[in-house]
């Protein structure tokens, strides 16, 4: 079976990559990046653990098909930090303790900034409805939701 | 070694015990560093695929792999003849036989045979190429078909233990329980409420996201490297060494980041396949499980069919409590039913009880622990039939709880007497927070539960070795599945007097840290935390040792306070732990230490939740708008893990109530494989989770410590189902309480022709 | 499986014409799944969001015949149409039908010409697009035909097109004054969840506040989407009391043909289609009504 090369960036990378034409983008992140911030929770997108942002957007990276990737902006959970500061979605998830096993934290970070670069005041129920596609097992949301209120208090704050 | 005679000190005051530090594997986790199973990669490695019985109970004719191991890219592949046959008599019998089907497949999902090959896609391929003669056998489901006359077998030589007399004719029943005391006829014949009823639920999954994964990299000299995501790398090892006919020690394990368990890995599944297929094919191999593979083939917890009985004095006084009990155990015999029986009736003290309980196989994939395994259901019955109780005799159901709840020194059904618990102070807890006098609107209702489970012991090893630096490392061998290894960097902190950020909590491997049970059963906290804290307390016997060296005095002159060794009698200045380190080459060598135990007095866990809902009476949509939990956790060594545990429990048990269930066709086959139609609670579904964190400390314990992680899933069914007749009138009896069950239930009154209001 | 990026219509339509393993696909959000449960893939994948007209979302203001409508590339992902306030002024209902597809993450993949063309009988945005007499326009290699999005779907799964034809655009003229459609569905959790019913409804109210037209369609509840004439003839020139709400609730539930599977039972959907048929129909009118800006 012949490869596909792709070319694209992936958190601020010029980044290329073989795939085969049926291979998901989350494999390709994993297997051929060795990018393993996404994670497989389900493979059929409901899950949201491999919540990538795809041109700005949220998607679920197991739904793509690597080749769409071509010439496409790719942000995971390893670009989100600015070198040694990390996002405040990422310090209020610590400090907020919303994070157990930590598998959906990735997922969860990635849909919570796109929730917030849309809407950056946003109530209890919108960041619910608005992380409905990430499941969490371990936490029952409560400490998630709160990090990413407090997260998103601070971020307009300093903005 | 057995743990030593402990007193609790009452409510000390702690430095770091009670603080909320960020958790030391957070940043790894938030930043995708972290290494879960599924993510190592070695050189050379292979990718493994697992062929799987598409029938739910078959004898396997024949098996054919020469069409897969032709195709180009596959290495190695197993089926039955590469694992040995066990004495039926070997503990890790049923085990050896769920991984790998011998004679029969007994589920939609068994494993038939498993391949190696150069990519996924490949071993995929090879599995399809896998002949394999069937010949389809009947079926049971449920425990009604497993138990009924004439059912089809899954065991020909499976007697049902406990029974009289003795049996001898195979059966579908592996085990009976049975716990009693007193007189129950006379017990009932003295209440003046006698209500029974009988209540029925569906296997549920735990659900954690991360899916089974593991990498084994196995040498030609038969010792094999094992990567894996499960809750006890020492049992990984002992199950697979067994399952291969191999000695554990040729089976290294080290525990990558687990992503959730509950419980649901605390068995192996995919382990020995990878190491003999790495065996065979001379190459690291990785086998990840897909979400429909944890679904069809790894354990979810019983489906049950239980009757209670109660008699209550008008004053509200229980007398008397009949309890019968069937539990699904899977494919393979197991435990459920009789743990059921422990808890159906411990957290009240009733004078005459009659608890039978049943194991029953079926033809579904074999139930592991979840979480409390086997309470939820038995709270479900006991709680519902108690609130009927209640508003039987006009006495308010946490009144009721509080005036039956078992207390310090009562015999528990098992036998033995409580030791300080917290039920009462949960209950009160309840009563007295904002919640639970609200006020409701229309279509809203409110119902209250408590819930109780044991927690154990086990045993553990940790060791505290200090750098010199004065940093420490704290290994212990308790994957962590909650937020441990921040509990045990804060106990080591309280005993050696340094801030937790100056301790490395890690998990060791099967190499490098002292057999340590399983992370189960709520003992981590407790057990491991005491081997922590016994290591810890050695090594500052050390240090003290070493200050008196340093200062040329008697050791008796030395006290350890607030991280230094200070001269009682004397006036050297104090030495911190660090300026001790730094000269411990001249001073005696290394500082380290190690303590390993099994630990005794495990506190159980009580806990009592109020939760308000409103139906909506057209659609039966039952919304959970608030909720609070009361728990008593002994001493909370870091409370925004314990709320976490807490919280997570709650809302698995929220799911478990409203919409989880496996649901099978008429061959058995699971028709909701995914998270689409197996539907799990998610952000938008739920309010905040308040909870209340009571501490009545385990006096057995250094720090008071009560396990934390189960006891919350176990009253969320039965809250909700009280809540759900306080806003409709209607009772339900049969899990999950979905959309559909519930407007039935509003649209014929659900057969509740027994009066209730 | 290979993959290509055609450009532009005729690209793709070639491309259908001369290769008979060739599928089309735009968010892929149901064909990942079905692939990954076993559906065989084709030989060719043929990603349609490269094409510009595929992707579009534009407003015509139209003359003085035509007037103002919407054309929606087939591709455009349901989320351009949730973010698009003058599109939700025009059709609240069917944006809020593209706003419950899933969860945001499929909502940026998933389009109108794919959950039109997958065929699922719960399909969330069919309803609302058949009650605003939305068409599909179909592109071939021989040229391109517009027809009725109703007459798209044929049963589970399959539709009325030809081999060699992909639906390119949906259009749907913006409705007459005192309009406006809504949808309503009902799913066991908040989200995530595939209708167990779908009802959309457009009401049209006179001067005088009563109904002067109605359109009515369900979803979930029978092989394709149904209308309920009788519904809809009953709240002609009724003032939409309670009446007349509870004989739409009949004829709703009488108009049903459903299954029992994982995620309901027959009756159950027929108990829930009269009872969402009332509501969404409540809802609609309520829409129309501040439409009129009071004139009503």
């Amino acid at each position: 079976m012949s490869r596909t090369h792709v070319s694209c960036t992936i958190n601020g990378d010029e980044t290329e990559f073989l795939c085969s034409d049926d291979q998901s983008l989350l494999n390709a992140l994993r297997d051929e990046l060795l990018l393993t911030g996404v994670k497989e929770g389900c493979g059929t997108g409901d899950c949201g653990a491999c919540s990538i942002l795809l041109d700005g957007r949220l998607t679920c990276s197991c739904l793509i098909f690597a080749p769409e990737a071509e010439g496409s902006t790719i942000l995971t959970v390893e670009g989100l930090a600015e070198g040694d500061h990390l996002h405040p979605l990422q310090q209020c998830f610590l400090e907020g303790a919303a994070l157990q096993c930590g598998v959906c934290t990735p997922g969860f970070l990635i849909a919570a900034k796109a929730l917030l670069d849309n809407n950056p005041d946003p109530t209890e129920t919108e960041v619910r409805y608005g992380l409905a596609g990430n499941l969490c097992r371990c936490t029952g949301y409560d400490k998630i939701v709160r990090s990413v209120l407090e997260a998103a208090s601070q971020m307009r704050e300093s903005a | 070694m057995t743990n030593p005679e402990e007193t609790t000190p009452s409510k000390p005051d702690y430095k770091y015990i009670g603080t909320r530090p960020i958790r030391p594997d957070g940043l790894d986790k938030v930043t995708g560093r972290a290494r879960f199973a599924a993510d190592l990669s070695l050189p050379g490695m292979l990718a493994g695929h697992v062929l799987r019985s598409p029938h739910a109970h078959a004898r396997i004719v024949s098996i054919d792999t020469s069409a897969a191991e032709a195709i180009a890219g596959v290495k190695a592949v197993v089926t039955r003849s590469d694992f040995p046959d066990l004495d039926p008599a070997n503990p890790e019998y049923n085990v050896t036989r769920n991984l790998m089907a011998r004679d029969k497949v007994l589920y939609e999902g068994h494993v038939v045979a498993a391949v190696a090959a150069s990519s996924r896609h490949i071993a995929k391929l090879a599995t399809e190429a896998i002949a394999v003669e069937y010949e389809v056998l009947p079926h049971v489901l449920t425990v009604d078909e497993a138990m009924a006359d004439g059912a089809p077998l899954l065991h020909s030589d499976l007697l049902t233990q406990n029974v009289e007399p003795e049996a001898t004719e195979a059966s579908n029943v592996a085990r009976r329980t049975v716990l009693e005391r007193g007189d129950v006829e006379a017990g009932f014949a003295e209440a003046d409420v006698v209500i029974e009823r009988e209540f029925t639920t569906k296997p549920v999954h735990q659900g954690y996201i991360e899916p089974h994964a593991v990498v084994a990299d196995t040498s030609q000299d038969d010792t094999s490297v094992v990567w894996c995501s499960s809750q006890g790398h020492f049992r990984v090892q002992s199950q697979t060494a067994t399952m291969l006919g191999w000695e554990s020690s040729q089976i290294k394990v080290i525990p990558a980041e687990i992503g959730g368990g509950f419980g649901g890995k605390t068995t192996i599944y995919l382990e020995p396949l990878a190491v003999l297929l790495s065996r065979k094919a001379n190459r690291p191999v990785k086998l990840v499980m897909s979400r429909d593979e944890v679904f069809r083939a790894t354990g979810p917890t019983s489906g049950t069919r239980i009757r209670v009985k109660l008699g209550a004095k008008k004053d509200g006084t229980l007398t008397a409590g009949k309890a019968w009990l069937a539990y699904e155990d899977g494919a393979f015999p197991g435990i459920w039913g009789m743990l059921g029986c422990w808890c159906i009736f411990t957290p009240y003290d009733i004078p005459n009880f009659h608890i039978e309980g049943f194991d029953v196989v079926v033809n579904k994939p074999v139930n592991i622990a979840y979480r409390a395994p086997s309470a939820p259901m038995a709270a479900f019955a006991t709680e519902t039939v108690l609130d009927e109780i209640a508003r039987a005799v006009g006495i308010d159901p946490l009144d009721l709880r509080l005036q039956n709840a078992a207390k310090e020194g009562d015999a528990s059904p098992l036998g033995p007497k409580h030791g300080p618990i917290g039920l009462s102070e949960t209950l009160d807890a309840i009563r007295k927070h904002p919640h639970y006098s609200a006020p409701l609107g229309p279509n809203q209702g409110r119902g209250v539960a408590t819930g109780y489970w044991f927690n154990i012991g086990e045993s553990s090893s940790a060791s505290v070795n200090l750098n010199e630096n004065g940093t420490a490392v704290v290994a212990t061998g308790s994957p962590d599945i909650g937020g441990s290894r921040a509990s045990m960097a804060i106990m080591a902190a309280e005993v050696l007097g340094i801030h937790p950020d100056r301790i490395r909590p890690v998990v060791g491997d099967t190499e490098s840290i002292g057999f340590t049970d399983t992370t189960e059963g709520s003992r981590t906290t407790f057990a491991t935390g005491w081997a922590v804290i016994e290591a810890c307390r050695k090594i500052v016997t050390e240090l003290k040792s070493r200050a008196a060296t340093m200062w040329d005095v008697d050791g008796e002159e030395v006290e350890w306070v607030d991280g230094e060794a200070r001269h009682t009698k004397g006036d050297n200045d104090p030495l911190p732990l660090a300026k001790i380190t730094a000269a411990a080459k001249q001073t005696g060598g290394p500082l380290t230490a190690s303590a390993s135990l099994n630990a005794k007095g495990a506190g159980p866990a009580f806990c009592s939740q109020v939760c308000d809902v409103e139906v909506d009476p057209e659609t039966g949509l039952v919304t959970i708008l608030r909720f609070t939990t009361a728990q008593d956790a002994g001493r909370a060594i870091h409370p925004s893990y314990v709320e976490g545990q807490m919280q997570g429990g709650v809302v698995q048990g929220i799911g478990w109530a409203l919409n989880e269930e496996y649901i099978f066709d008429g061959n058995g086959i699971m028709e909701n494989a995914g998270f689409l139609d197996y539907r799990m609670p998610v952000a938008s579904d739920l309010p905040m989770i308040d909870t209340i964190i009571v501490e009545v400390p385990n006096p057995v314990h250094p720090y008071g410590v009560r396990g934390v992680g189960e006891v919350g899933i176990v009253p969320p069914i039965p809250a909700i189902a009280n809540a759900i007749h306080d806003a409709t009138g209607v009772r339900l009896r049969d899990l999950p309480m979905s959309p559909v069950r519930v407007l039935e239930a509003l649209t014929n009154g659900n057969g509740n022709s027994d009066g209730d209001a | 499986m290979k993959y290509v990026a055609p450009t532009s219509v005729e690209e793709a339509t070639q491309l259908l014409a001369s290769e008979p393993d060739a599928r089309v696909f735009a968010g892929a959000t149901d064909w990942v799944p079905q692939i990954q449960a076993g559906r065989p893939p084709p030989g060719i994948m043929v990603d349609l969001k490269r094409i510009p007209r595929l992707v579009e979302l534009r407003r015509d203001e139209g003359d003085g015949t035509n007037g103002a409508s919407w054309t929606i590339g087939a591709a455009t992902p349901a989320a351009r149409l949730t973010e698009e306030d003058a599109f939700r002024a025009d059709f609240p209902g069917l944006t809020e039908a593209s706003g419950l597809i899933g969860s945001d993450q499929i909502q940026n993949r998933a389009s109108l010409g794919g959950n039109l063309c997958n065929g699922s009988p719960a399909a969330d945005t069919v309803p609302a697009m058949v009650v605003n007499h939305a068409q599909a326009v179909i592109a071939s290699s021989s040229g391109t035909r517009t027809i009725p999005v109703a007459e798209v779907v044929t049963g589970p799964g399959s539709t009325s097109l030809e081999p060699g034809e992909l639906v390119v655009e949906i259009e749907v003229k913006c409705p007459p004054a005192n309009t406006a459609d809504a949808y309503l569905r009902f799913i066991p959790r908040t989200e995530m969840d595939i209708a167990v019913v779908g009802v959309a409804a457009r009401i049209t109210l006179d001067d005088s506040g009563n109904c002067s037209d109605a359109q009515i369609a369900l979803g979930a509840v029978a092989p394709t989407v149904v209308r309920v004439p009788e519904a809809e003839q009953a709240l002609v020139g009724s003032p939409i009391d309670d009446d007349t709400l509870a004989a739409v609730a009949a004829a709703a539930s009488a108009a049903c043909n459903p299954i029992d599977d994982k995620r309901g039972t027959k009756e159950y959907r027929r108990q829930v289609a009269g009872v969402l048929a009332k509501r969404v129909v409540v809802l609609a009118a309520q829409r129309a009504r501040e439409r009129s800006g009071g004139t009503a």
